[in-house]
């Protein structure tokens, strides 16, 4: 099964280019780029070698014997948090900032929200030599003061938007503003597959590599296929890239976790899919959060990586088509679920990670013993620890 | 209507002069008072602003202006029935993002042409992008006015113009709307390129602010568009903004003939 529709740029009717017509033809400057590095075998030498020597990759398959034995079930765990950097961010950033190269753009645009995608723009542009400038809401600053401070160390100029929720919706309609004045030289790395196209199948295609991986990795390890494939999906990277090596293969159910914040009936959530209606935001038609005039509804999450109206068009058309299930996992359940899994399993996760990890354990009882869960640990939780300990509610 | 205005410039040998205002800026009352203040100070053509939450293609301007008007409580029928109460005696424009539209539902054309709405303007629907919505657009009762950027290709503009209606709106310069110190140089050049293949008028916007630049613009293009500079006045006074419209008026009068 596959999920574009001739022409590329939609996933049935989702995504498509909804941008002012100045970006028409540096998204076309883009696409061609794009499709030329793909079937270039020097660009995979570039970037499998990067992402080799460089990222870490392959990233490990770990088994993870006390949360199984709570879930009844066996759960593979793609450890994407032992990425450099600490996400699985870092695959699409090193490859779109090669591809600039390649184009000759020597600056680098950037949205981010928990400060991963950032982070890891900030450090190939530092390895590239590459100038960079992250666009943060003021509020996710505050939030993630650390990752701030890792920007900057960096080398990267971080700008505070003080527009609108001051989180991650207005930090990349900024970013986009910036692209419109310097799309001539400057190259936009967009975070996750959401965007006008190319973006969410390049961005797809360049996070692939977690689930072509991890489909190994289960067939060598477990000696099968998952029975299920669970990620949190804000934009939804992760949970595309570990779905789509899975996309052919129907005996296997993939999930999407949604922010569900203070519940899906609070209107504070980031619940897209489960309770958005299709919309056109920052150049996609996709689930959007919006209310009877069309104004686009604030999301809220505790996690600033879901913390997004939006979600990326493929999401929108798995959802439609029913080859993705999408649930969610509220505030409390995620926070209550990042110190469980950190004490079962000696891993600390990403806020983000504990949605999809809550939404495992939630759901202990729903697998056969010999059903296989596999888990997309998007990143490691060390960001959100002076977050969680302000709020008090753990004593270490 | 919009034709007939551009054709009755045209014969007098006068440019265009497009103002733009946002919706229920700074509030209901004064955003009608500002439009009928505009029409009266000499616009030609009013483009009523819809304000949406996140206009990716806005300076910090009219952001400002449309935030303050979503606070107020102003929505896509809520600008309708201002432009209807405004009743204007020139041509209005609906200057709106795609979502507020699409969300408006299937009769909202119709009932943006009841209100008084002659043309619609959509600033993130680029020609090609989406044929069934750009079809409905296209069809309908208003005239559907399309932009083309300083960055569009040759082979694209004849495209964009053969799409268009009313007149075609080029952006000045490469970024978003807002209050500039001057015009590009590339502008006329980038004006000639245009009208070699597009047959409808040509008004150039973004960054025009002054009465100086007015005349700049004028003396290659049909007509000027004036947003930012004029929102911007209007957070000072309704009267401040009327101001500014008589002396772009008088500038793109006085200003050198073709």
């Amino acid at each position: 099964m596959t999920s574009e529709t001739a022409g590329g740029d939609r996933f049935g009717a989702f995504g498509g280019r909804y941008v002012p017509e100045t970006l028409i033809p540096a998204l076309d400057e883009l696409e061609a780029a794009f499709a030329a590095a793909w079937a270039d075998p020097a660009f995979h030498v570039e970037l499998d070698s990067a992402l080799r020597h460089y990222v870490g990759r392959p990233s490990p398959l770990s088994d993870a014997p006390r949360l199984s034995a709570l879930v009844g079930a066996p759960v593979w765990l793609k450890r994407e948090d032992l990425n450099h950097t600490g996400a699985h961010k870092i695959n699409n950033a090193m490859a779109q900032a090669i591809l600039a190269k390649r184009m000759g753009k020597q600056r680098i645009i950037a949205e981010t929200g928990a400060g991963q995608h950032g982070v890891a723009t900030a450090t190939v542009c530092a390895r590239l030599g590459l100038s960079c400038v992250v666009y943060m809401g003021e509020e996710d600053m505050r939030r993630q003061s650390l990752n701030v401070f890792r920007m900057k160390l960096l080398g990267a100029t971080v700008v505070p938007v003080t527009t609108g929720t001051r989180t991650l919706k207005d930090a990349t309609s900024e970013a986009i503003r910036e692209w419109v004045t310097t799309c001539d030289h400057s190259h936009y790395i967009i975070g996750s597959v959401v965007g006008p196209a190319p973006y969410p199948r390049m961005v797809r295609d360049f996070q692939a590599v977690i689930g072509r991986e991890a489909r190994e990795q289960m067939l060598e390890r477990a000696g099968r296929l998952p029975k299920s494939v669970v990620a949190c999906v804000g934009g939804g990277s992760n949970a595309m890239g570990i779905f789509h090596a899975f996309v052919p293969d129907a005996g296997v159910e993939l999930i999407g976790v949604e922010a569900a914040g203070h519940g899906l009936d609070s209107d504070q959530h980031s619940a897209s899919l489960t309770k958005g209606r299709p919309g056109v935001l920052h150049g996609a038609l996709s689930y959007l959060l919006q209310d009877a005039h069309g104004q686009v509804h604030p999301a809220h999450s505790i996690s600033a990586g879901l913390d997004y109206p939006g979600v990326g068009p493929e999401h929108a058309f798995f959802k439609d088509s029913g080859r993705a299930s999408y649930v969610s996992v509220t505030d409390d359940v995620a926070l209550a679920a990042f110190s469980r899994f950190s004490q079962l399993e000696g891993i600390i996760p990403a806020l983000e990670t504990a949605h999809a990890a809550a939404w495992i354990m939630a759901n202990a009882g729903r697998w056969a013993a010999d059903e296989p869960v596999l888990l997309c640990v998007s990143g490691r939780g060390d960001k959100d620890v002076a977050q969680v300990a302000e709020m008090g509610i753990f004593t270490a | 209507m919009i034709t007939q205005r551009f054709d009755a410039l045209r014969a007098a040998g006068r440019r265009a002069l497009v103002c733009y205002a946002t919706a229920g800026h700074p509030d209901r009352a004064r955003s009608i008072a500002l439009l009928q203040g505009l029409a009266d100070a000499g616009a030609d053509v009013l483009e009523v602003g819809v304000p949406f939450s996140d206009p990716v293609a806005d300076g910090p301007i009219i952001q400002r202006s449309s935030q303050l008007a979503l606070a107020g409580g102003m929505t896509l029928d809520g600008a309708l029935s201002l432009i209807a109460d405004a009743k204007l005696s020139i041509p209005v424009v609906l200057f709106s993002y795609l979502n507020p539209l699409m969300s408006a539902g299937a009769d909202v054309l119709q009932r943006a042409r009841d209100a008084g709405a002659h043309g619609v303007l959509v600033t993130d629907l680029p020609v090609g992008s989406d044929a069934e919505r750009e079809t409905w657009f296209g069809t309908g009762p208003l005239d559907f006015v399309r932009l083309v950027a300083p960055t569009t290709p040759a082979s694209r503009m004849a495209e964009i113009a053969r799409h268009g209606k009313g007149f075609v709106y080029l952006i000045s310069r490469l970024g978003v709307t807002g209050v500039r110190d001057s015009m590009p140089d590339s502008l006329p050049a980038t004006v000639a390129q245009l009208r070699a293949v597009c047959s409808l008028p040509i008004c150039v916007g973004f960054g025009v602010s002054t009465p100086a630049h007015a005349r700049t613009v004028g003396a290659v293009a049909d007509g000027v568009v004036v947003g930012s500079a004029i929102v911007q006045a209007a957070e000072r006074s309704v009267d401040d903004a009327v101001d500014l419209v008589r002396s772009l008026r008088l500038a793109l009068d006085e200003g050198p003939a073709r």
